[in-house]
């Protein structure tokens, strides 16, 4: 369409627009796909959450709270594994935390690259996504085998064991997005080195290492694997730590296999309760989060 | 000997010092010309080259003012330090110097017109030799300034006592006239002037030395400059 | 430490720590010191002093060392591995490069303030009393006091009164960066070294900030790390020029801008440097 032989600009402009036009089709090609992809993956969670609030909204009713788990026909609630994963997730989180809290603090703060922390953190990123079963099994080994009982307390032991490699990853993470001036105007101002770490790098960090903990919490109050081998599960009311305990998810597998249509029932109760419970810390990590700011 | 500095990394700060010592050499190569122009003029009554030598003058005092104004702004932009600053603050007390030279030079022209109607009692050599002497000084100066030649500038500096002690003869040769002959009262009191004025601008040269030494060394030359004008305290007796 | 002494008691009573030294030794003597990055010697047998009460600037290039002498002295480079000093840092005739000298007790002497102002994530209250606490034990009433005293000799009082106990994080650069000078006073140090001061802040708070070290310096000896050379010739009463390792000159400050005796040094200030 040239009229001639025209440089420089006019020739320029040509291409420059059908480029520009190339460049605008293609960004509306990869902007759909992304609201697709985003549409599909939502269409997905809330159908999740959907069939959950139908089938388990169903069930949901004061006697799941205040009854035990009884044989099937006999009205029976969810109280006794309400109350054993409260226990076993709240003894798991408190033994597995500080011992998360610390191998952190150590690969952030004094280990740093050496091979002793490296291997440290490799194990810690294999133990992380280690396969749960293989935790109750080992705990099995440890704790069930040789007292020739399950209980409560290896339940415990087995959670603590998959929260110790999240917090370790969330407080080394989190200490080191800490600039080093700070540590190093801490320690300018003569404080030890562990001051520095408790009174100034936890005291930076603690938002992160709050929210690391919490996802622990969400991420064990549903396991079912290791507590199969651990607390087994415990028909009866129990919060003896040496001896068999219930557990929301151990209930819900033994329930929703079953063939009685009241044990189903409670079986998606149990599960939207635990949706429901992980949801509300979730919500509660930010929200508390973020009004501390 | 001029030192090879490296260039500023901001070429424009070293092209502005250049066309500060272009502006200053400018300047200097006027007034040379006034003072041997003025010279001409006393030698040879030549009142065609006193005239020049007087309208040179508003150049010379237009560049000052150019050079001043410069010099405010290259230290307001630039805030030179050490020897940058020198050189800056030097420039404006050098061109202060070269501009009174200029005064001295045409106020010589001028006198010369008016001596020009006067017989010369005696002869003008001792006068001729102090303005060759002083234009040498002069123009060994400006040529100092135009290469930063700090040597050089301390041999100007040294050179002054030879023409105070000129000076000295040509002061009392003068008295002596102006006791012998009333009439010769009025040219030799010019001439003393002029002689005044020569001896003057040799100082001012002098000044320009010593100024241009503190600027490329950073040191100043000793108190003690060789001075050795002592009409201050002569006294001529008539003789009885 | 003999002739120092603590004075505390009513407001007026809180006082910088007066020493008892004589006023020609120099607070802080350099001898002979070499300074290694692994095997890579970056700093080359250093001698300075650094005059009791007085702002001794360091300039020189990127990477001359300037910011490294700093940190010997007050032994920030043993946070690091690897990093090493011989030769002698003398404050009252104790050599502080010895390894048997007690760290915390030395930075409480001499204090740093960082290029990058670090307010610690807790109030104004409790960021001044931080310093304090490590060293002393001090009931609330002096504590208050303590912090009063900090934050009006950092020049920072009157636009904090209102709120020091509520986060330091919300205070703008400038007023971070004097919270941390008024951090680093409270501890009452003998020397205070400065590490590019006001080079993330903006033109008005560099002032308020260099106002400061003139007031300062009557009271603590002060060693100042400046790229701006403008800065040194402002702030400081001797100045030393580094390059490659090595200290090339040092003189008061009119000197070294007027008429410096190094070659490299001239060339280095009138910006000449190849």
């Amino acid at each position: 369409m040239s009229a001639g032989a025209v440089p420089g600009p006019a020739k320029d402009q040509r291409i420059s627009k059908s480029l520009g036009r190339r460049r605008h089709r293609a960004n509306i090609v990869v902007k759909t796909l992304c609201v697709l992809a985003t549409v599909i993956g939502l269409l997905l969670l809330a159908s999740i959450l959907f069939t959950l609030l139908w089938l388990g909204g169903a069930g949901l009713a004061l006697s799941v709270f205040t009854n035990m788990t009884k044989p099937p026909g006999s009205n029976g609630g969810l109280l006794n594994a309400i109350v054993g994963t409260l226990i076993q997730t709240g003894v798991g989180t408190l033994i597995g935390t500080p011992i998360g809290l610390m191998v952190g603090t150590y690969l952030a703060e004094y280990g740093h690259r050496s091979p002793l922390a490296n291997a440290v953190r490799f194990v810690s990123d294999v133990l992380l996504s280690a396969p749960s079963i293989l935790i109750g099994l080992f705990v099995y080994e440890l704790c069930v085998e040789p007292f020739g009982g399950f209980s409560g307390i290896a339940g415990c032991l087995a959670l603590a064991v998959i929260v110790i490699p999240i917090v370790v990853r969330t407080t080394e993470d989190m200490l080191q997005l800490i600039p080093s001036s700070l540590r190093e105007a801490a320690m300018a101002l003569g404080a030890p080195k562990w001051k520095m770490i408790v009174l100034i790098c936890y005291r930076a960090a603690k938002d992160g290492i709050t929210t690391g903990v919490l996802l622990a919490i969400a991420r064990i109050a549903g396991e079912t694997a290791p507590l199969l081998f651990t607390s087994l599960g415990n028909l009866n009311w129990s919060v003896s730590l040496t001896q068999p305990m219930a557990s929301l998810p151990v209930t819900i597998y033994q329930y929703a296999g079953s063939a009685f249509e009241d044990w189903v029932q409670l079986a998606w109760v149990g599960a939207l309760l635990i949706t429901v419970g992980v949801l509300a810390i979730n919500m509660l990590a930010r929200f508390a989060l973020r009004g501390g700011r | 000997m001029a030192e090879a500095a490296p260039e500023h990394l901001v070429k424009s700060f070293d092209i502005e010092l250049n066309k500060l010592r272009h502006m200053m050499t400018q300047m200097g190569g006027i007034v040379e010309s006034q003072v041997a122009l003025a010279a001409e003029a006393i030698m040879h009554r030549d009142a065609a080259a006193a005239t020049r030598a007087v309208e040179e003058d508003p150049k010379v005092d237009a560049l000052e003012r150019e050079i001043e104004t410069f010099v405010i702004r290259l230290l307001a932009l630039r805030q030179p330090v050490a020897s940058d600053l020198r050189h800056i603050v030097s420039a404006l007390k050098i061109t202060g110097d070269i501009e009174r030279i200029g005064d001295y030079a045409a106020n010589v022209a001028k006198r010369s017109i008016v001596l020009s109607q006067f017989a010369m009692p005696q002869s003008l050599a001792g006068l001729a030799h102090m303005a060759t002497l002083v234009q040498a000084q002069l123009k060994s100066i400006i040529d100092a300034l135009g290469d930063n030649d700090a040597d050089k500038a301390v041999e100007v500096w040294r050179s002054d006592q030879v023409v105070d002690d000129i000076y000295n003869a040509i002061f009392r040769e003068l008295i002596t006239y102006m006791m012998e002959d009333p009439r010769n009262i009025t040219p030799c009191t010019h001439l003393l002037f002029i002689a005044k004025n020569l001896e003057r601008i040799g100082d001012h040269a002098t000044n320009i030395a010593e100024n241009l030494y503190y600027a490329v060394k950073g040191e100043s030359l000793p108190e003690a400059r060789p001075k050795g004008d002592t009409s201050a305290y002569a006294v001529v007796r008539p003789r009885e | 430490m003999s002739g120092t002494q603590d004075q505390q008691g009513s407001f007026g009573g809180v006082q910088a720590r007066a020493t008892g030294s004589n006023m020609n030794e120099p607070r802080i003597a350099i001898r002979n010191l070499d300074f290694f990055y692994g095997t890579n010697r970056a700093l080359k047998n250093i001698q300075l002093d650094f005059p009791e009460r007085q702002v001794t600037g360091m300039i020189g290039p990127s990477g001359c060392g300037k910011s490294t002498l700093l940190r010997v002295l007050n032994r920030m480079y043993d946070l690091y591995p690897g990093q090493r000093a011989t030769g002698e840092v003398l404050m009252d005739g104790e050599n502080i490069i010895d390894p048997s000298v007690d760290l915390n007790a030395l930075r409480a002497r001499v204090g740093m303030v960082f290029q990058k102002p670090t307010p610690f994530p807790m109030t104004i209250y409790d960021n001044i009393a931080f310093g304090v606490k490590l060293h002393e034990k001090l009931s609330k009433a002096e504590m208050d006091e303590r912090v009063e005293w900090s934050l009006t000799r950092g020049a920072i009082w009157d636009e904090v009164k209102d709120r020091i106990h509520t986060s330091a994080m919300g205070l703008s650069g400038g007023q971070q960066q004097r919270l941390c000078i008024a951090r680093t006073i409270a501890v009452r140090p003998e020397v205070i070294l400065f590490d590019e001061p006001t080079s993330a802040l903006d033109p008005i708070s560099t002032l308020k900030i260099e106002e400061l070290l003139d007031e300062l310096k009557h009271d603590f000896t002060i060693a100042i790390v400046t790229h701006n050379m403008q800065q040194a010739a402002r702030c400081a009463d001797q100045v030393a020029f580094f390059y490659l390792g090595e200290m090339v000159e040092v003189a008061p400050a009119g000197q070294m801008f007027t008429a410096p005796r190094e070659k490299r040094t001239q060339e280095y200030i009138t910006g000449r440097f190849g």
